[in-house]
This record gives C-alpha cells, structure tokens and sequence, in this order.
C-alpha cells in the first residue's frame, strides 16, 4: 500500500521551510521531494500546512493493567494520537508492576490490540517499584523494555541506586529516575514557599529535589552509568544538571509543559486539578526551566501525562490525587510558551519532542521525516486560534488546568506505521 | 631458588619464580602422596596449629592430611577454642609462639586478618583464606591443574566468570596468572566487577560470548547466595541468562579448554549440567591436588621460614 502526502510544509535543521511530497510505502517513509507522482497512491492533500515527525512521550502513565478507571492503553491511545504523539514510553507504576518480563509483554501485546500508536514499555528498577531489590533488568531488555525507571517513585537507597547504575551498563539503557527525597518531601502537597505558606498547606520544598538530583548526578559520574532525570521541575535542579554536563556526566533530562506555563499559583485557590508530582513551583523555577531548555540543558519535552479520575479531585487538597491528563494539551502548551514567545525556535521544539526522545531511547527509524524512518508523522495547523476544552478529550481524565486557554497548535492528522490514527473533526 | 620468607600470605606480593618453585615442589609431594605408606619426614618435630574462624570442610581436611604426611603435629583449634570477639588475633599470635609452634593455618572473615596474626607471631602463618581479600593457597591448587593441563602459563588466555568482588580465591588467582604470563579476562554483571581492577592488567567485559571466545581455561566465580534477589543481582534466572556457561558458549573456547570451579558451583545456573559432566570440567581434579600444594607450601616455609625464625630469635636472646 502507497501513500503519497501532497504540498507539505517541512521543517529543515537549517531553521527554514520547504515545500513538498512525502511518499509512505507500507509503513515506511520511501521519498521526501518537491513533486512525487505515484499513480497507485492513495493521496492525502496537507495544503501547505506543517509536516512533521510524530511526537514521542518519553513520561506518559498509561494506567493499565490496574488502574483503568484512571486511563487505559485504549483510551491514552487516542488521547496521544489527538495530541500529536505516535509513540509513548509507559511508566512502572502498573498493578501488577512492569517488573518482569511477563507484563513486559502484556504491556506490548495488549497495545497491539487496542491502540494505534508504538507502546515502548519501562522496566521498573526495583521490584514491585518498591525500592528495595534490583529486577530483572536483563530479562524484561530482552522482552522489549527501552529503559528503566522507578516509576513516580524516586529511590532513596543510595547503594541501591549505584548497583542499579552500575548493573545497567551492561545494556546501554538510561536509567530513568525521577529525583525526589521522600524525608524532605513527607507530608507536602505543594511547592513550598510563599502559597503554601498563606494556605496553610504543607509544602515539598525544592531541596527535595534539588539533594536527589545531586545524589544521582554524583552516583552517575562514578559509576559512567546513563542517568536521565524526569520531569526537571526546579531551577535548582536545572544548574545542578548543567554544571554535571559540563562535567561531562553522562546525563540527559526532560521537563514537562506544566513546569513552564503553569506555577504554584494555579493551586492559590485549592485547585486540586494543579496539584501534581513535583508541584507545580514559581515563576522563577518556570522562567529557568526555559532557559534551561533554550540552551540545550534540558534534553526533552515530555508530557508528564498522570490521568486521574475526575472524582479523586473533588476532595480536600490534602486528599486530592496528584496528576492530570496532559498529552493532549503539551504539543501546544510548548508552542505557545517557546515557540510562540522567541524563546525556541520551532524545528529546536520538535526535536526535544521527537527526535531527541527516540535517540536517548534506541527507538529506530523514529523521530525524524527522513526516508527509510518509520511512517509516524502528524500534519499540524498554527494559523487558528483554539480554545482548550477538557471535556472534549480522548482521555478518561477529562479535567485540565489549562481548561479555557486559548493556543495556535492544532493536531489535524496523525499517522502512524503509514496508517491514518486521528483526523480532526 | 632462594624461597626466604616466614609467612604465605598473598598471591601479590610474591613472585613468578616462587611461584613456580611451589608448583614444581608440589609435583615431588605427590610423589608421597602415590606411595603405600603415606609418610614423610620433612614436618617432623613441627607443630601446626589450623585456626578456622569460618567453616570449612574440604580446606581443613587437606592441611591436616598434608600435615600429619608430613609427619608434623597438628592441633585443631577449630572445635576446642571459643574464636569470640574479645580474643584479639594479636594476642593468640603471642600465645602461640609461647606454646612454641612452628605454623599457623588460618582463615577469617575479615580481609588482612593473616597479614596481622603473620606480625604478631614468629611462627610461619600460611593464609587459607582472610575475608574478601586473597585465598592464596586455594589458588595455588587451581595453577597446578592449569599447568598440569596445558603445560604452562605463558600466553594462555584465562577467562573468570562470576563474582569477582566477593571472592577471595579469585583475587588470588588474577594477581598469580597476571604474574605468570596470561591474559585475564573478566567477565560478570557490573555490581560484581570493580572496574578498577582492570587498571591491574585484566580486560573486563559484561558479555559472556565475548569473554569465553578463544579462552584455554575458564574459571567461574561461584556467587554468593546472598547477593541473588538484593542489590547486587535480580535473580538466578536472570544470572543464568546472562553468564551460564553452556555447552554453546564452551564451543567459543578453544576445542582443549579446560572449565574450573571451585567444587558445590550452582548446576543449570554457573555452568550447565552438561558441561559441569563433560570431560572438559575439572573440579575433582583440582580438589586431589590441594594435599600436595599444602605439603609443599608447609615443607618449603619449614626450610627458610617458619622453624628457622623463630630460632634466629632464641639465637638473639
């Protein structure tokens, strides 16, 4: 089966623009030039809008198996594909946990039945993601992990994390661990500083981050082990992270849209639809996170994609779950807050969204428009002005912070493996 | 040969050429060993003292064999001494020497604990093992089979598999084969191979394939049973997967190579069934020549060391 993809806007590394045809053979991209003709092709006309390599979610929660009130493969699959993401990397924390190569599979077959999109699992780092005993690493490689995190909980036994470190060198995969000192962090449910304060909640201070960055960063540099650091949330973090690559540690990181376009302020009246894990921190931590990301510390954009159920909101704060959807809303979160504003330029934002993810991961043939790469690629509008409507998601979560904000980035069309996964109304 | 020294102690800190001399004097030793009557009279007079303070088997066996053909005699303080904590290993070396023998075979949980008893006693201190750090005349015994087997040690390429931070014996046999003239490749999971030993000589690597590939003798490491499911190794079955020397593996080797292990080694999981009962494995050949080195080792620190220091001693007084 041909497809031939008529008057695309393509992005080039030189920062310009050109126009063209992009022809998909089964699922792989064959020719990318001005003027293709293939008389068998079915063909799809872009009209000049934008072209560009699907989206690749290197933080998602994807719930499932466990936790399918919350968000399942089906429903986080569509939910991706709405927002220009063809491929998702999924977290540990499952019930039962991605600890072993049993649920490895499942995880792989299962996104096989119910989804359109390319499901890359993490491994857990530890059993049951408890933290305590090293998993089967080499097994669940060998089943199809591309990484190893610790889920949304972060390792506090030092020695531990260094033989994690040291055990994975011997397959060439990051070790995803999210930094966060459950002592420091105990009891918190927000930042901590000048809101947490005038509320009278109890606040996660930015050390909690900060010390087990530092801790991780320092276990990563002797021990040559590849460490990536999610969800970068505090300018504290952000130096630490370029002083260790200036090191020469080797290190990687991803931040997500809600550390640059929200702060702590979007929960100054109780609004549990905010509340998430690292909080949401100030405008000063927002502000670094953007120059972190323009100067090329901060590696990848990831969605940080943390589906609740709308009920585990309409609690006390204190009780409020932590998380919201958000893999329909980070395409054009971070183009409104980067692209939008100078701060990056555009073909800079796709990178750290495609191209960087699938390079840190291994992912083959993905993240880039080049012919011989896979056939996963988005067509995107910028011209028109969209509301942000939660109601409207794919997702089971549908509540948003973001609800009511106004943003240029529309997905119209998403392929993925040459087939056609989403088409906007 | 000039072997001039009281105490055996470390595989490091001796020479290619003593080494040799040990091996070439083990060889004669099993000269009595072959006999009917299985006594010889170069230990006679002396007195030997074995000091486990781990458990042991095979090891106390052999020295007291070795011992009593060499018709020396030995007290086992092993089962008649309470090796509690208060009881300093300064203090048992002064006792000894006023009880006035002449060797003392020991083995410890805790690394340099020979090199200690061996500074605070005039007798002859032979290390059968101190805590993580060496096993020298373990060692020795897996160098007579090698050089019984291949004929020598030059240019030989010797593969170790396993754990190599908690063993003792293994320490022992890389500073030995590296004197000796062998490549030395190591090979386990990261958690249990320090990378700075390869700042000593051997090659690392975390590929079982690659390491075994061209190897005319492979050793394994055995595993400790405490460190599968915790921090240092996820499981058995994953150990297995990744390091199990198999009969697939063995054909990377040279067609001769010859598979080493220290006796008890995990069957399906360090080495396959096949190859643990293939003509290629030698771990009972291996345990039959322990006597020998350790009559040897007793026989040669009897000549320049152990008896004659303490003598040079009354001498001074």
């Amino acid at each position: 089966m041909k497809l031939l993809i008529k008057n695309c806007r393509l992005l080039n590394k030189e920062g310009g623009e050109t126009f063209g045809d992009i022809l998909i053979q089964d699922n792989v991209i064959m020719e990318i030039s001005e003027e293709i003709s293939a008389p068998k092709a079915d063909i799809i006309d872009a009209r000049r809008r934008f072209v560009l390599p699907g989206l690749i979610d290197m933080h998602c929660g994807i719930c499932e198996p466990g936790y399918e009130n919350k968000e399942d493969i089906s429903s986080v699959s569509k939910s991706a594909v709405k927002g220009g993401y063809t491929s998702i990397c999924c977290l540990p924390d499952t019930s039962p946990v991605i600890d072993n190569k049993t649920v490895v599979k499942y995880i792989l077959v299962r996104s096989r039945e119910v989804s359109k999109i390319n499901v890359f699992p993490y491994g857990s780092m530890t059993k049951g993601c408890a933290g305590e005993t090293i998993a089967e690493i080499g097994d669940m490689k060998e089943a199809g992990i591309v990484a190893v995190s610790d889920g949304d909980i972060s390792v506090q036994d030092a020695k531990l994390m260094r033989n994690i470190l040291l055990y994975s060198r011997m397959f060439d995969m990051p070790v995803i661990a999210l930094s966060e000192d459950t002592r420091l962090s105990c009891g918190g449910v927000m930042n901590m500083g000048r809101v947490s304060a005038v509320m009278g909640l109890q606040g996660i201070p930015r050390e909690a981050e900060e010390v087990m960055a530092a801790r991780n960063i320092l276990l990563a540099k002797y021990t040559g082990a590849r460490l990536h650091i999610p969800l970068v949330s505090a300018k504290g973090t952000v130096e630490l992270i370029r002083i260790a690559k200036s090191m020469g540690v080797r290190l990687s990181c991803d931040t997500a849209p809600r550390y640059f376009t929200l702060t702590e302020d979007s929960v100054s009246s109780f609004n549990t639809l905010a509340k998430t894990r690292p909080p949401l921190r100030t405008q000063e931590d927002a502000d670094a996170i953007v120059q972190g990301l323009a100067d090329g510390t901060i590696d990848v954009i990831a969605s940080g994609h943390a589906p609740e159920t709308p009920e585990s909101k309409k609690v006390e704060f204190d009780r409020a779950s932590y998380g919201f959807s958000a893999i329909e809303t980070a395409f054009a979160m971070s183009y409104a807050a980067l692209v939008e504003t100078g701060a990056m330029s555009f073909y800079e934002l796709i990178k750290r969204m495609a191209e960087t993810p699938a390079r840190m991961l291994g992912l083959e043939g993905k993240g880039e428009l080049k012919p011989g790469a896979g056939a996963d690629l988005i067509v995107a509008d910028f011209n028109e002005t969209h509301v942000i409507n939660s109601s409207n998601f794919a997702s089971k979560a549908k509540y948003s912070p973001y609800d009511g904000r106004e943003v240029k980035a529309k997905v119209i069309m998403t392929i993925v493996g040459g087939n056609v996964a989403y088409l906007a109304e | 040969m000039f072997f001039d020294r009281k105490d055996f102690i470390s595989l490091r800190e001796i020479n290619a050429e003593e080494i040799l001399y040990i091996l070439s004097t083990a060889e004669t030793m099993k000269i009595v060993l072959r006999q009917a009557n299985k006594k010889a009279p170069h230990l006679r007079g002396k007195s030997v003292i074995l000091m486990f303070y781990e458990k042991s088997t095979r090891a106390r066996m052999s020295y007291e064999l070795a011992a009593q053909y060499l018709s020396a005699n030995i007290v086992d303080m092993t089962l008649t001494y309470d090796l509690g904590e208060e009881n300093s290993l300064a203090d048992m070396g002064n006792l000894i020497d006023q009880m006035g023998a002449d060797f003392i075979v020991i083995r410890h949980p805790m690394s340099g604990s020979a090199r200690l008893l061996a500074e605070h006693a005039h007798a002859g201190v032979i290390n059968a093992g101190d805590g993580l750090n060496e096993n020298p005349s373990q060692s020795m015994l897996d160098l007579m089979t090698i050089k019984t087997q291949k004929g020598g040690f030059e240019g030989l390429k010797v593969t170790i598999v396993g754990d190599i931070a908690h063993s003792r014996l293994t320490h022992s046999n890389i500073w030995a084969l590296l004197k000796l003239g062998t490549e030395v490749t190591l090979v386990g999971p990261p958690t249990l191979i320090p990378d700075e030993w390869a700042e000593f000589g051997p090659r690392i690597t975390y590929n079982t394939a690659d390491a075994v590939r061209g190897a005319d003798v492979i050793m394994v490491a055995k595993v400790r049973d405490a460190d599968v499911g915790g921090q240092y190794l996820p499981s058995i079955n994953e150990y297995r997967n990744l390091f199990k020397i198999d009969e697939r593996l063995l054909k990377l080797a040279k067609p001769d190579a010859i598979v080493m292990h220290p006796g008890l080694v995990g069957r399906g999981a360090e080495l396959s069934s096949q190859v643990i009962d293939s003509h290629q494995c030698l771990s009972n050949d291996q345990i039959a020549n322990g006597v020998a080195v350790r009559m040897a080792l007793m026989y040669l620190l009897s000549l320049t060391g152990a008896g004659s220091y303490a003598r040079r001693e009354e001498t001074r007084l």
